[in-house]
């Protein structure tokens, strides 16, 4: 697909993320594409929505937006970086610092406090040990979770557990925020606080990607950009 | 097709770390999330390592109970037996008529002396106070030593009358007697200023001297010891295998002399003779180590090795019920070594765990035991200090192949369940 990004002057900043005909076909037999060649520009400070149905290609996107692949054609460009010219250890260590993620299962350490959840988000990415806890507990009170440092997930509500889980996306200061299905496991009203949050971060500047199959949650985006059968097309706002 | 990495366009990233203290404190975490599941994977390296501390600990106190039986009068005492008849049937007495000579002539021998029981006749009966037929003789049999002079010195005794006899009664074949204190009060023989005699069998002796007490040959005590050349002229030389040599040596001298005696003695057919050293305290205690200690080291090691896999298959389960967590730790950063690092400080912090709780306990096992038998309790440094390193080794061993698996966990494969 084409996206209409703007043209942008050498001296500001590099798109966030730049797909150059990035496209990944699994070798098969037989090869199966998943996504197929695209362009798309996504810029610092954008809140963006991906949406697709079941099977769409969704998860293929977030790996490879995610780092946890890599396209098979074209380039992937993560903060100006070409992600193709890395290693593994250079793309692990690209992803730990640049991207906070944030999963449909929250993917909570189940004995381990609020605080400690959020901290295990600098354990490797050379933030030092005296840090990190006052850095954590900044970033739950920054998702209003201030008072419930101590909680273990089991004594915390859906809505608190993807609260903690968007804290530890933060807490390591990324430049992009990537949420897989953010309320897909929670009821309406926590999903509503959620993305009222991912909003909150937003207008503080954050860049945020959604991949989700709810138009509701896609259209909290300032741009929404659809994906079928492994093909990305920009969605004309109404 | 991937498209081929431009090594040109390569890009400084700042790598991922995970410090050492990370490491430790994770997995401890790791650990301290199931403590009831901890404890009792750990329970196999405990039940190993403490096996190991207790068995070590356990030969070491027995050993040094061996060690304190061992003094100065059996560490410088050699025996050398006449074996002359074993290696051919018609073979001489192994001993020459001037043995005692012979062997204290050699350095290091303070005594020595040949010395063998008498046969009697029963015909002509045993030790009397008085000629046969005259009465009192002890009820109990006495046993007659033909010991030349050098023997009874070298038994050490301790006389509480009269004297010894010597080289010249041996080398002129005097009938004298020397009894022990319990064959003189069985004969009646009570002081020496009556000049009395005993009969043996028809063959009268001048008591001259009572011993008291002896260092070694207790049995001289009950026995009367008569010249062995005047014996050997009454009754004849012993048959094959009845003699033995007595030498008392200088601390430290009998080994050697033992090593020298039956050359110095029978140069011509050393190997009639057979000398019996002391027995070495390193030979004595692996003697009695050796058996149990292999035993219950095999035990120990079958329990370490349950200890391992028990470890393996509870870390191996945990690496798959954490293969959340491992995606999300892949997703933050980690890289595959640092999941490795941390299932192996994992297994190896439950080995080292369990190998200190076992050092424990088999130490107190082997200070119980002591204090029981009033034994001292010996452990080695060595052991307490190589015993929870023996827990970690097994903990890392048995985590190599569930940390393998860890690291090789997709993490968005993962990151999917």
């Amino acid at each position: 697909m084409s996206t209409a990004a703007p043209r942008l002057q050498p001296q500001l900043p590099p798109p966030v993320i730049e797909f150059r005909q990035a496209g990944l076909t699994y070798p098969g037999p037989p090869p199966v594409p998943a996504l197929t060649a695209c362009d798309l520009t996504i810029q610092h400070g954008e809140f963006v929505t991906v949406v697709g149905p079941s099977g769409s290609g969704k998860s293929t996107f977030l790996n490879i937006v995610g780092l946890l692949d890599a396209p098979t054609e074209g380039r992937y460009l993560l903060d100006g970086i070409d992600t193709g010219s890395l290693g593994d250890h250079d793309r692990t260590a690209l992803r730990g610092r640049r991207i906070g993620f944030v999963f449909q299962s929250f993917h909570l350490l189940p004995h381990r406090s609020a605080l400690e959840n959020v901290a295990v988000a600098m354990l490797y990415n050379g933030v030092p040990r005296k840090e990190r806890p006052a850095r954590a507990r900044e970033a739950l009170v920054r998702v209003g979770l201030g008072h419930r440092l101590a909680a273990v997930p089991s004594r915390l509500s859906g809505g608190e557990r993807q609260r903690v889980a968007i804290a530890r996306a933060l807490v390591a200061r990324p430049s992009l925020l990537l949420c897989d299905e953010p309320t897909g496991n929670l009821d309406s009203a926590n999903a509503d606080t959620v993305l009222a949050l991912l909003d909150e971060l937003h207008d503080d500047g954050m860049t945020v990607l959604v991949i989700t199959h709810d138009q509701e949650v896609a259209a909290h985006g300032g741009r929404t950009v659809a994906i079928r059968d492994g093909v990305l097309r920009e969605q004309a706002r109404v | 097709m991937r498209p081929r990495r431009s090594r040109t366009a390569a890009v400084r990233v700042e790598p991922s770390r995970f410090a050492v203290r990370d490491t430790l404190s994770e997995s401890l975490a790791g650990i301290l999330q199931r403590p009831a599941r901890s404890a009792l994977t750990a329970l196999g390296t405990v039940l190993g390592v403490g096996t190991f501390v207790a068995v070590l600990g356990l030969t070491a106190t027995t050993s040094s109970q061996i060690d304190g039986r061992f003094n100065l009068l059996t560490a410088t005492e050699v025996t050398v037996e006449d074996i002359a008849r074993e290696q051919n049937a018609f073979a001489e007495p192994g001993f020459p008529a001037d043995a005692d000579l012979r062997v204290e002539r050699l350095g290091g021998v303070r005594h020595a002396g040949v010395f063998h029981t008498v046969r009697l006749d029963p015909a002509t009966g045993g030790v009397r106070a008085a000629p046969v037929g005259g009465g009192a003789g002890g009820g109990e049999r006495t046993d007659v030593v033909a010991a030349s002079p050098g023997a009874l010195r070298a038994a050490v005794p301790r006389l509480c009358q009269g004297r010894l006899y010597d080289e010249y009664h041996s080398g002129t074949r005097q009938r004298v007697a020397v009894l022990g204190s319990g064959a003189a009060a069985r004969l009646g023989i009570t002081t020496l200023d009556t000049g009395p005699a005993v009969f043996i069998g028809a063959e009268p002796f001048t008591v001259i001297g009572i011993i008291e007490d002896v260092e070694r040959k207790a049995e001289l005590l009950l026995s009367v010891a008569v010249p062995r050349t005047t014996a050997e002229e009454i009754w004849g030389a012993p048959g094959g295998g009845g003699t033995t040599m007595l030498v008392a040596t200088e601390v430290g001298a009998a080994q050697q002399v033992a090593r020298l005696a039956p050359t110095a003695l029978r140069p011509d057919h050393p190997e009639y003779l057979k000398a019996v050293p002391p027995p070495d305290p390193r030979t004595l205690r692996s003697g009695v180590t050796s058996d149990l200690e292999q035993l219950f080291l095999i035990l120990a090691g079958i329990c370490l090795v349950i200890g391992a896999v028990g470890i393996a298959n509870t870390t191996l389960v945990a690496v798959l019920e954490r293969t959340g967590e491992i995606g999300l730790r892949r997703a933050l950063g980690a890289r595959g070594r640092h999941i490795t690092t941390q299932f192996l400080a994992e297994s190896g912090a439950l080995g080292a765990l369990g190998g200190l709780v076992g050092t424990s306990l088999g130490t107190l096992t082997v200070v119980g035991v002591a204090v029981v038998r009033d034994w001292t309790p010996v452990v080695h440094p060595a052991t307490v200090a190589t015993a929870p390193l023996l827990g970690l080794v097994t903990g890392l061993l048995a985590g190599l192949y569930p940390a393998w698996r860890a690291a090789r966990i997709q993490p968005a494969e993962a990151l999917r369940r």
